[in-house]
């Protein structure tokens, strides 16, 4: 009786997420301040909006009016060229990143090894395909292959990345039961590993192959081919209802694209 | 056969010794039962024989090869000698059954072989006689994934023993199994034991069936060997130096230890 009547009326309050209150204090205060702060550098030139104006209106009119024929040929070249970037790309990616995902994998790699290639993931990662572009186009010339040569380098901090934490993932017994038969590194991941990890495998790269697509419509804006490149044109001769027609041409690539590689992966299992 | 003296493992950072000072001999046909509370070592024990987990002292002597200091190449050939059995079966779920016990010989075929899946003739017989010894013939093209425990646990008994092994080490068969599978698979291993004359280390948490099948038990308690010698010896007091207190008696009683020899043989 006594014991349970000493613990009556005790008040009690969620604990604090942080519990220093200075520094709760502080960051109630200094984060609004600083949001205020820093909407306060925007600068806003209103009049330079309001001037806009007129050709953001004239360019979503030309999306309602599409002009698919005057540069009919140059969009199906523009469109072929970027399938066939995406393609060759996602397919160099993927074989490039078989044997560093499997480097990048610390079930799998020794320390040296496995630093190595989460380096070059991290590489591949740090840099977003505009600026791999601009090198490439630097030192591979305007077209298409400045444009092959900077997807499949940036496929390989993707699907190297993915496939590795799949592998690392993995369920080990099945490892453990290869290795004890006496079965070399090779046939542990060929009998082993490459089952398990798989479907998971094929879903990123098709999915990889997807956002290439994408990517191969923003890089040709700096010159690595593709239907970016004739984009980029149809823009600079004003020519908003081609420019629209190009966008709607994307779209449609990608929705397909999208849904033919979910229907893909769910049969992958 | 088998012969493991002063074996030892610290893991890396551990504060004690997951095993210390193991000296254990096994005989041709010897059928030991390796028992003892969780965290014993016995994983790490029978991990140490094959080098799945690498010993920190000692020796392990399989025949006359001294399997501790091999590289790695020889390591790989002496891994053969040695089929292994897992607890929760360690098939590869999406290969068929034949493919799980053909990797069974991984150690024996070179890698494009194996990975084109043209293996010899006869490691193919004996798969498919191996298949039907366990009782799954027509099973072969199966996805492993598709069988229940217990066949998934023959499957994994087939495997080891396509290595034509020279030891048996199995891992805790029958903890994700049913208590009449358990006894089934145990059978099992017991009758293609002794078969061949292949000795095995079965690693068992749950003491009756040792006593059932396995004539010899060895007892392990934080690392050591407290325990070696007969099952039907295994009475209260042997039961407490290996797992500590406990109301043994009763337990016992409910076993009816009096008559481990009622296995029909």
């Amino acid at each position: 009786m006594n014991r349970t009547a000493a613990v009556v009326g005790v008040p009690w309050r969620r604990p604090p997420l942080i519990t220093n209150p200075w520094l709760r204090r502080g960051l109630f205060i200094g984060v609004p301040l600083y949001l205020f702060v820093a909407f306060g550098t925007l600068e806003i030139n209103w009049a330079r909006v309001a001037a806009g104006m007129p050709r953001a209106l004239e360019f979503l009119g030309a999306l309602a009016s599409p002009d698919f024929v005057s540069r009919g040929d140059q969009i199906i070249d523009g469109v072929l060229e970027s399938l066939t970037m995406t393609v060759v790309a996602t397919f160099l990616g993927f074989l490039l990143s078989v044997p560093i995902a499997l480097g990048a994998a610390r079930n799998l790699a020794p320390a040296p090894v496995y630093l190595f290639c989460r380096a070059i993931i991290a590489i591949s990662r740090s840099f977003q395909e505009i600026i791999i572009a601009i090198l490439l186009v630097a030192m591979l010339g305007f077209g298409p292959l400045a444009g092959v040569a900077t997807l499949a380098f940036a496929s390989i901090g993707f699907i190297a990345k993915l496939a590795a934490e799949e592998i690392e993932a993995m369920d080990p017994r099945p490892l453990e039961a290869i290795r004890a038969t006496g079965g070399s590194w090779l046939q542990r991941v060929h009998w082993a590993v490459q089952p398990q990890v798989l479907p998971r495998v094929a879903g990123i790269t098709l999915y990889r192959l997807d956002i290439n697509f994408r990517e191969s419509a923003i890089i040709g804006i700096v010159g690595a081919g593709g239907i970016g490149a004739t984009l980029n044109t149809a823009f600079d001769r004003y020519e908003f209802d081609t420019a629209a027609a190009i966008l709607l041409v994307i779209i449609v690539i990608v929705l397909a694209a999208e849904y033919a590689s979910g229907w893909l992966r769910g049969r992958l299992r | 056969m088998l012969r493991l003296e002063g074996l030892g493992k610290r893991y890396p950072g551990g504060q004690t010794a997951a095993l210390s000072d193991i000296d254990l001999e096994v005989g041709p046909g010897d059928i030991v039962a390796l028992i003892g509370p969780s965290g014993a070592g016995k994983s790490t024990l029978i991990r140490c024989i094959n080098r799945l987990v690498e010993p920190t002292s000692g020796r392990v002597l399989l025949g006359d090869q001294e399997l501790t200091g091999l590289g790695a190449r020889q390591l790989r050939q002496a891994r053969r000698r040695i089929g292994m059995v897992f607890q929760e079966f360690a098939l590869v779920d999406r290969l068929s059954v034949m493919e799980n016990l053909l990797s069974g010989r991984l150690g024996y075929v070179g890698f494009w072989r194996s990975t084109l899946r043209r293996f010899p003739q006869s490691d193919i017989d004996m798969a498919f006689q191996l298949l039907e010894r366990v009782g799954l013939a027509g099973y072969a093209d199966r996805r492993a994934d598709a069988l229940s425990g217990g066949q998934r646990q023959r499957v994994g008994i087939a495997r080891a023993l396509m290595q034509a092994p020279d030891l048996l080490l199995v891992d805790e068969p029958t903890a994700s199994l049913d208590p009449r599978t358990a006894r089934q698979i145990m059978r099992l291993i017991d009758e293609l034991c002794r078969e061949r004359g292949l000795p095995a280390i079965i690693n068992l948490h749950d003491v009756p069936l040792a006593r059932q099948f396995c004539p010899r038990v060895v007892g392990l308690a934080a690392g050591r060997v407290v325990y070696d010698g007969p099952s039907r010896d295994l009475d209260a007091a042997v039961l407490t130096r290996i797992y500590g207190g406990e109301d043994w008696e009763k337990m016992a009683g409910a076993e009816s230890p009096a008559s481990p020899g009622a296995r029909p043989s």
